[in-house]
């Protein structure tokens, strides 16, 4: 299945999805060192974004989160790509500073934990492998 | 999006990495939020300074940009994680200072003003009525729009560094006239005086207006604000509502700018003053800091604070946070010495908020409903707001 997006930040990626129907606040909701979702009571609390094509609505809390999702690409915590419904700017401003493919304006439910998702971020679109 | 034969050739590499890095920043913004073209900008101030935010990897991040990265307009940045000068007298610990010395060469290598302060309108990066800026830090954009007239988002620390080495903002949003009119009405039914009950309207206000899902609030029924009791008020209303801009009948200079909001208005009575003013004081008595200046402090502020502490001893931690050259200007006029002498602290080039004192008192008392929230949220304090007076007061007690 092909979804067409808005590309927000180039690069092409495939690696399983990990879906929430929450936003994510990555300055104090992610742990930079361990890659996990620590917000107290999030869904996906205790689960590693690592290496995932993150899926999630939209991006909340503190502009500082740009510079989380940069630490994380540093520390090599940071997942492949991201997807989203609609982008807000720290989310667009941490993806364009640590070179992380994302889109936006994709009706995720479409999407599933560990469905095989390759992410065209330089077009703008994904497909998604179900899994089987 | 249009962009100048310069702005392309930034994006495409022709200024160096970071003019790159920047142009790439804010064109993917200008694309997100639909803007035309991109706009000058008179001033930047960054935010994202204290070490503890950044940590090695934003470090990095500053470094890079340093490398070739000059900014091309005036630069001011946000209040730091200590005083540079008198932090060992404030408790601050050598290898935090170390670090976030480091934070702040990478930040003047690129050319930028590293007064850290979060009132960078008292410090000479002040717009003109109109002008675009592109700011980080909420009050200060809160500030600059409402009670300047200026025009600027509310950025973070990437976007607003872009801005510096660009010269340029995205054409979006506040920028725009179709997005600075008031969308609801508040009529203030009661008298409010003094930054303690100016900070409690704004928590007031910026709550009723995340709850109702609104940005921009016209405010009728204040009959007189000083600036410092309306720094406070867009301090408090930025950390309670996420508010950019508002107008202020007959007080902010756009207030009659645009047709005034004719929908459902929401009205203050004196009774939900009280109501809001309970909910920033902790039920504890056992104060033991006390600190003034969330925004920092003016010399006004600090003029009045000398008078009340004319030789008088305080019993308690108690921090003046203000800006450098405010420090300086209270020193030259012989405010320091009265302050220094009764025993509280100047801390400048930092506040409440963003020192790393965690836990280390129990109970705040200050006359801002920002340092509430902050004081409750990461540092674990109880607090307590009163207005000036009662917080001297309460230090010397």
């Amino acid at each position: 299945m092909k979804l067409l997006g808005r590309k927000i930040y180039k690069g092409m990626v495939k690696a399983e999805a990990l879906v929430t129907r929450e936003g994510i606040s990555f300055y104090g909701g992610v742990d930079p060192n361990t890659g996990k979702i620590v917000e107290v009571g999030h869904e996906l609390e205790g689960q590693s974004i690592t290496g995932k094509v993150l899926v999630f609505p939209m991006g909340k809390g503190s502009t500082v989160g740009s510079y989380t999702m940069y630490r994380m690409m540093k520390n090599k915590t940071a997942p492949a790509a991201i997807v989203n419904e609609k982008i807000d700017t720290v989310i667009a401003v941490g993806c364009i500073i640590s070179e992380i493919p994302c889109i936006d304006k994709i009706d995720i439910k479409k999407i599933r934990s560990n469905d095989l998702v390759a992410v065209n971020g330089t077009e703008g679109y994904i497909t998604i492998d179900k899994k089987t | 999006m249009d962009l100048t034969p310069e702005e392309q050739e930034m994006l495409d590499g022709k200024f160096g990495k970071a003019a790159k890095k920047s142009m790439e920043i804010l064109t993917t913004l200008g694309e997100i939020f639909e803007a035309d073209s991109m706009v000058k900008v008179y001033g930047v101030q960054v935010a994202g300074v204290s070490y503890a935010n950044l940590g090695e990897a934003g470090l990095e991040f500053l470094n890079e940009l340093a490398e070739d990265g000059k900014v091309r307009v005036l630069t001011t940045l946000n209040p730091a994680g200590m005083d540079r000068e008198n932090w060992q007298a404030l408790g601050i610990d050598a290898d935090f200072v170390k670090n976030q010395n480091r934070v702040i060469d990478a930040f003047a290598k690129m050319g930028i003003i590293t007064t850290c302060s979060c009132t960078p309108y008292l410090i000479g990066n002040t717009p003109h009525y109109g002008e675009h800026i592109a700011w980080a830090e909420s009050s200060a954009v809160c500030y600059a729009n409402s009670v300047i007239g200026a025009r600027t988002n509310r950025e973070g620390g990437p976007s607003a560094l872009a801005s510096a080495i660009t010269g340029k903002t995205p054409n979006y949003g506040y920028h725009k006239d179709s997005n600075r009119h008031g969308e609801i009405l508040f009529k203030i039914k009661t008298n409010v005086t003094g930054t303690d009950q100016f900070g409690v309207l704004g928590k007031l206000i910026g709550n009723k207006l995340v709850e109702i899902g609104k940005k921009v609030p016209y405010i009728a029924g204040i009959s007189d604000a000083s600036v410092e009791e309306l720094k406070a008020f867009c301090a408090s209303i930025a950390t309670y509502g996420g508010v950019a801009l508002f107008h202020m009948e007959r007080i902010t200079p756009e207030w009659n700018e645009y047709s005034k909001p004719n929908e459902s208005s929401v009205e203050i009575s004196k009774e939900d003053m009280l109501k809001a003013r309970s909910e920033l004081i902790d039920d504890f008595s056992e104060i033991d800091f006390v600190s003034i200046g969330c925004p920092h402090a003016t010399i006004n502020e600090i003029a009045t604070i000398a008078t009340l502490l004319r030789g008088k001893k305080v019993k308690k931690e108690f921090w003046i946070t203000t800006a450098r050259p405010t420090k300086k200007l209270a020193d030259n006029a012989g405010y320091s010495k009265i302050i220094e002498d009764a025993g509280a602290k100047f801390a400048a080039d930092t506040c409440c908020v963003v020192a790393p004192i965690k836990e280390r008192f129990k109970g705040m008392m200050v006359d801002s409903a920002k340092a509430c929230y902050y004081g409750r949220a990461k540092n674990n304090f109880k607090v307590r707001i009163g207005n000036l007076e009662e917080c001297v007061e309460e230090a010397i007690k």
